[in-house]
């Protein structure tokens, strides 16, 4: 966009910077001087002194200085600031002239060269004249400069040269051309950058001493002007501390002076600059609250300043720009680094621009609403003869006048005719949107969609009246369903309104007949006629025919509209129109509902449509159809009726698809699920209503699913909530909000009639072949064919189970691992009805633990639904929990012959096994034998014959065994050696005589064999009597193969007196006997301890009495004297 | 002194509002909408403050150039949106204070109201009268 009268001009909204220009610098054609002229201006960074240079030739003409005025007595200004005045100090008059000259210290023609440079000097100098334009000169060497103070002839002819040149020592530098080149121009700029401050500074002075001279009353204008030059002076000086605070000063002024319709359009131009350039520093000194608040007081201090009422579009125009101004600053700032809020962010600023944007171009209407015939005045009051304004903000046709009173009142008619008539082809909408979009672009960012889409809508209404009814119907359509799914109907429903308006002028029929259907739809706000008119329009459409205009539509747009609408009713084919509803509010609410949420596969599926209509006159459809998941179905579902198009109006409720507005209308559907689509879910996926005739225009409205739509869920949750009692409804109406959609169900199968019952005894044995006995009796009334029985492990348990699980039908032997888990499909055959049925599974458990069986009975029957002959799989199943139990525990010990416990055993002595059987099954159990195994090591000392053969153990009851075994040999096995295995063999004692005989094997534990050096068994009755011999052997045996010492001695007791020997040490032999004979004498009657005997080894001293204890028996039961006796002991000694 | 009064539900949907001129209403509707983006940020940025430590009064939502709009949130995020014009600096931060906890008041008569559903719109006479004595009151 080309800049407006409006736009702050360049030189106002740049960064002033110190212009410095350089003379004497060929970069055309001279090599060194382009590489010295790209070190001052190329990739120059932000740390780099801000300076603007330029480049110009040594007898470059500046501006001329106009003559100082001695006295402002006579003065008066013309206007507040001259529209040249900032460009004038950013790129025309330097601050500083480098003269650039080529020359080193040792130059043989000395002479000459300082003078051409002196002459160079003075040709800027006479350029200048009456500036204060500081100069100075920069000598290009080849050579390096020798360190200051050591080069005699440098400082010569240096102080030569100066004095040739009349500058000062510290303009004059010396510039190496060597490797260092940025390094050096670096130094220099900052050398001319203090003498352009110095510069600057001077300026300050000047314009500051001018203020003594001013008198309040003829130089108002002055004060603002000489205060917004110090404040931009300092600026190019870069102090903008003082330039804030000279340019508040400044704004001060501007609204001291006086203020007239005449010149308010001056005044506020200046406001407008002096307040950008305040705003523009304060968010330079990261002070935003000021920025702001500086803006705001400038907002209500401008606000009412409309100026001449008939230019009122011009202070819109200004005050939007204003706004936007602000807003682009803002942004800036943030983009810098600043953060906003969402409160207080660029885009309010865009937004009210926007705002004023928009009432420009309201005033614009009605202030340049002239006739065509006036034309546009010649010649142009607008035209200057520079082509440009002498003041910011004047009138071109009475510029410099100051007169508040117009002096040719006709030249001011006709100025304003101009600017009226140039107003007309501002291009309004163009500007809003832009700044709307800026706006949008701002709140996007700090979290405002509502904002964002009240912004889009305004941008939509825009394009409307642009007429790109495209771009507006773009964003319209974007933003309806924010509006739609919060529930501001009264917004939704203005924003539909100029859709439709929109596509209508389109000609656009889809869209037209989407908005139409929501308008008419609950969800809209518009009044009943208006509700009326549409849904006329849209019977026009459907039936092929133009619609009726929409109301305040541009005449001229109509007209285009028409013409299109007539081509689209030519125009054959392209007529069916498929809308989705569901994420809108249309005009007809649908609702499915299946009866129930499942339905048995002899028994027909039935579910209702339910559609109202909103609309204000009943509506009539051609056809209804309802989509399932399994399309099969969809052709029984189907309502349709051939109707004539112009039965469409009539007001008849007779039609089976007309709808009467506000009434529920409720179509039943029934049809037969397949059999296949047992255990299947049945879904209803869409419902399509067709509005319309093929022939005409085809509306098929469509719902996902089940119905609902974009309100409809919230109207459910309040309907839930609702306390409120419906009014009563004759039977065959229900309550719109009391239905629910349903739009699922599933297809069961069908109901068995026949019954399972299972027999057995738990809870089952370890590894016997448990049996069950399933019996399956039949209530059909026909026959059940393909009868099948599926039993075992019901699936999904633990894997272990099913590898310790086997079932079988053949419960005569005991199955092996090879049998399956579960059997399935057993046929059986067929049931009569009535029939009964037996039959025995019998299942191994390899483990103890609970298992879930199942017994599963499937069967074929047919069955007629609505005279439809199916045949339907039924099933029943059952499940029972075994607990499988160890029939019995088995212990073993292992015990000396003194029955005493052994934790080992001795090698070649006899020992006892004992082995004892406890039931712990509930059920009585046979032990039909049992075998002891031996391991190669074990050797039985006798027979080993089976004592529990055909025992009877109830509950709870133990039988034992008891065999003397020996261990012949000492094998030095680690962990002992094997003894070998328990074998019993048993059945429940009430299993007939087929079933077979469960083994049980008990590996027995094993055994420490150890080897003892000395063996002694006591050979003695079983019992003493008092006061009769009792006779006792000892024989000791030597199990090693040396000769052993031993000694023995006999520790008294007090119950026996004894003969034999008491103490005495022998030798034995290996392998060979000693016996040892005693005659113990009982003297008292009882359980007595026998008198110990004590054995030393003398050759294993650690062989102790203790291990010997176990062989030797250390009491004896002693019976009291025989009667005979007694009586001789009691007969008196006489 | 109101020139705008909203009632907005806890989904966010209009309950009740009303304004004065009513010709232009449309745009009133559209600025206690645009107002709900600073609520629901101010809401959230209250967050797990105790619910009783809870301030209702939610200040000024954002300023406008010609109106300023003032929010309320209740408990049950229910909310009150009162616009106010701009020019009526009179208005000081305590009378919106007590006009909402007024308008707060006479929200919870309509909803002891064994008659009224909550969340449905709100048709009272009493609350009405309430809202015409709000936004005819002259400071």
């Amino acid at each position: 966009m080309s800049p407006t009268q409006w736009d702050f001009p360049v030189e106002l909204c740049c960064r002033p910077m110190a212009f410095v220009t350089l003379t004497g610098l060929d970069v055309v054609y001279n090599a060194v001087h382009r590489a010295v002229w790209d070190a001052f201006c190329a990739n120059r960074r932000a740390d780099r002194v801000p300076i603007s240079f330029k480049v110009l030739p040594g007898d470059h003409e500046y501006p001329k200085c106009r003559t100082k005025r001695t006295s402002y007595e006579w003065y008066i200004p013309k206007g507040i600031l001259k529209t040249g005045w900032m460009n004038k100090h950013l790129n025309l008059v330097p601050a500083l002239v480098v003269v650039f000259y080529e020359l080193d210290w040792d130059e043989p023609q000395w002479k000459e060269k300082q003078s051409e440079c002196a002459t160079r000097v003075e040709i800027v100098r006479q350029s200048l004249q009456g500036r204060n334009t500081k100069v100075a000169v920069v000598l290009i060497q080849k050579k390096t400069p020798l360190p200051p103070g050591e080069d005699v002839i440098a400082s010569e002819r240096a102080a030569a040269l100066c004095n040739a040149c009349d500058l000062s020592g510290k303009s004059l530098f010396v510039l190496p051309h060597t490797d260092h080149l940025v390094g050096y121009i670096i130094r220099l700029e900052n050398a001319f950058y203090e003498h352009a401050q110095t510069y600057y500074y001077t300026e300050i002075r000047r314009v500051k001493s001018h203020k003594e001279f001013l008198n309040k009353t003829t130089h108002q204008l002055l004060f603002v002007r000489h205060q917004f030059k110090i404040a931009f002076f300092s600026e190019l000086k870069q102090d903008t501390q003082n330039a804030l605070k000279n340019y508040r000063t400044a704004y001060n002024l501007v609204h001291e002076l006086r203020a007239h319709e005449t010149n308010m359009l001056e005044i506020k131009t200046m406001a407008g600059f002096i307040n950008y350039k305040i705003c523009r520093l304060c968010f330079q000194h990261n002070t935003p609250l000021d920025a702001i608040a500086q803006f705001r007081k400038h907002i209500d201090l401008c606000k009412k300043k409309i100026g001449s009422a008939e230019l009122a579009f011009e202070h819109a125009a200004w005050m939007s720009k204003q706004f936007q101004a602000f807003g682009d600053l803002f942004d800036e700032a943030i983009k810098l680094g600043l953060t906003a809020i969402q409160t207080q962010n660029p885009g309010f600023y865009y937004q009210q621009a926007a705002y004023y944007a928009q009432e420009r171009k309201q005033l614009a209407n009605v202030l340049c609403n002239h006739d065509s015939s006036v034309s546009y005045p010649n010649p142009d009051p607008l035209e200057t003869q520079t082509g440009m304004l002498d003041f910011y903000g004047q009138r071109s046709w009475r510029q410099g006048i100051l007169s508040f009173d117009l002096s040719d009142p006709e030249k001011e008619k006709v100025g304003i005719l101009a600017l009226q008539l140039k107003e007309k082809n501002v291009p309004h909408s163009e500007l809003i949107i832009t700044l709307l979009s800026n706006a949008v672009a701002q709140f996007k960012k700090y979290k405002c969609p509502r904002m964002k889409s009240h912004l889009m809508v305004q941008m939509g209404e825009e394009y409307y009246y642009a007429k790109d009814y495209t771009k507006a119907l773009k964003l319209l359509d974007y933003v309806m369903c924010e509006y739609r799914s919060e529930g501001w109907w009264n917004l939704l429903t203005s924003i539909l309104t100029t859709a439709l308006k929109c596509s209508y002028l389109m000609a656009h029929l889809k869209d037209y007949i989407t908005y139409s259907l929501e308008l008419l739809g609950r969800a809209s706000t518009l009044k009943e006629d208006q509700k009326s008119r549409i849904e006329k329009n849209l019977i026009k459409v459907l039936m092929n025919e133009s619609p009726d205009p929409e109301p305040d539509c541009d005449v001229s747009a109509v007209k285009a509209s028409q013409k299109l609408w007539t081509d689209r009713v030519s125009l054959a084919g392209s007529n069916i129109f498929t809308i989705e509803v569901q994420d809108f509010v249309p005009f007809v609410q649908c609702k499915a509902k299946f009866l129930a949420p499942s339905f048995h596969v002899d028994v027909p599926v039935e579910f209702d449509i339910y559609l109202k209509a909103d609309c204000p006159h009943p509506i009539r459809f051609s056809k209804l159809c309802v989509g399932f998941n399994n399309q099969e179905y969809n052709q029984y579902c189907v309502v349709e009726e051939a109707y004539q198009k112009s039965d469409i109006l009539e007001y008849s409720s007779q039609g089976p698809v007309c709808l009467v507005p506000g009434k529920t209308r409720k179509f039943t559907f029934k049809f037969v699920a397949k059999s296949e689509d047992v255990g299947k879910k049945i879904e209803i996926t869409s419902v399509d209503l067709i509005l319309g005739t093929e022939t005409g225009r085809c509306v098929i409205l469509n719902w996902r699913g089940g119905g609902g739509d974009a309100a409809s869920s919230q109207e459910a949750l309040q309907a839930a909530r609702s306390f409120k009692r419906q009014p009563k409804l004759p039977d065959n109406e229900v309550h719109w909000d009391s239905l629910t959609i349903q739009a699922n169900t599933m297809i069961i199968s069908r109901v068995p009639n026949i019954s399972v019952q299972l027999q057995h005894e738990p809870p089952a044995l370890t590894n016997e072949m448990y049996c069950l006995i399933v019996t399956v009796q039949s209530h059909e009334k026909t026959v059940a064919k393909d009868v099948k029985l599926t039993a075992g492990l019901k699936p999904g348990q633990d894997a272990n189970l099913t590898q310790k699980t086997h079932v079988t039908l053949n419960g005569t032997e005991i199955c092996d691992d090879s049998y399956p888990a579960l059997l399935p499909d057993i046929p059986v055959g067929d049931l009569q009805p009535g029939e009964k049925l037996e039959k025995a599974v019998y299942i191994r458990c390899g483990t103890v633990g609970t298992r879930m069986f199942l017994v599963y009975v499937s069967y074929l029957i047919s069955a007629t639904v609505e005279d439809k002959e199916i045949i339907c799989k039924c099933h029943r199943d059952e499940t029972v929990t075994i607990e499988t139990v160890f029939p019995f525990d088995v212990a073993v010990k292992f015990v000396s012959s003194k029955f005493e416990h052994l934790d080992r055993v001795f090698a070649d002595i006899p020992f006892l096994l004992m082995t004892d059987i406890l039931s712990a099954s509930p059920w009585a159990l046979t032990v039909i034998t049992s075998q002891l195994q031996l391991s190669a090591s074990m050797v039985p000392v006798d027979q080993l014959e089976s004592y529990v053969e055909n025992v009877v153990l109830q509950t709870g009851e133990s039988a034992s065994e008891c065999f003397c075994l020996r261990c012949p040999s000492v094998t030095n096995v680690q962990g002992g050696v094997a003894t070998g295995r328990y074998v019993i063999s048993w059945k429940r004692s009430s299993a007939v005589e087929s079933v077979p005989v469960v083994c049980t094997v008990i590996t027995l534990p094993h055994v420490i064999v150890e080897s003892i050096p000395l063996h002694v068994n006591a050979d003695l009755p079983s019992f003493g009597r008092v006061r009769e011999s009792l006779p006792v052997r000892y024989h000791l045996q030597n199990k090693t193969s040396l000769v052993q010492d031993v000694e023995i001695s006999v520790e008294p007791s007090d119950a026996f007196m004894f003969s034999g020997l008491k103490q005495i040490r022998l030798r034995i032999l290996p392998g060979t006997q000693q016996e040892m004979l005693y005659n113990f004498y009982p003297l008292m009657a009882g359980y007595q301890q026998l008198p110990s005997l004590n054995i030393i080894l003398l050759r294993i001293p650690n062989f102790t009495n203790q291990l010997l204890r176990r062989f030797i028996p250390t009491h004896i039961f002693v019976k009291a004297l025989s009667c005979r006796c007694l009586r001789d002991a009691l007969v008196p000694k006489q | 002194m109101a020139v705008c009064i909203a009632v907005i539900a806890k989904e966010n949907y209009p309950l009740y509002i009303r304004s004065i001129p009513t010709e232009n209403e449309l745009k009133f509707h559209y600025t206690v909408h645009t107002s709900l983006d600073v609520v629901d940020e101010k809401i959230s940025a209250m967050g797990k403050a105790l619910v009783d430590q809870r301030e209702l009064y939610l200040g000024l939502l954002y300023p406008t150039e010609d109106y300023k709009v003032y929010g309320y949130v209740t408990n049950s995020k229910v909310k009150f949106v009162m616009v106010v014009d701009s020019s009526n600096t009179a208005l000081r931060d305590n009378e919106i204070r007590s006009m909402f906890r007024k308008l707060h008041n006479s929200y919870t008569d309509v909803m002891c109201n064994p008659f009224y559903n909550p969340g449905d719109c709100i048709h009272s006479r009493a609350f009405d009268n309430m809202v015409t004595s709000m936004m005819m009151q002259v400071c």
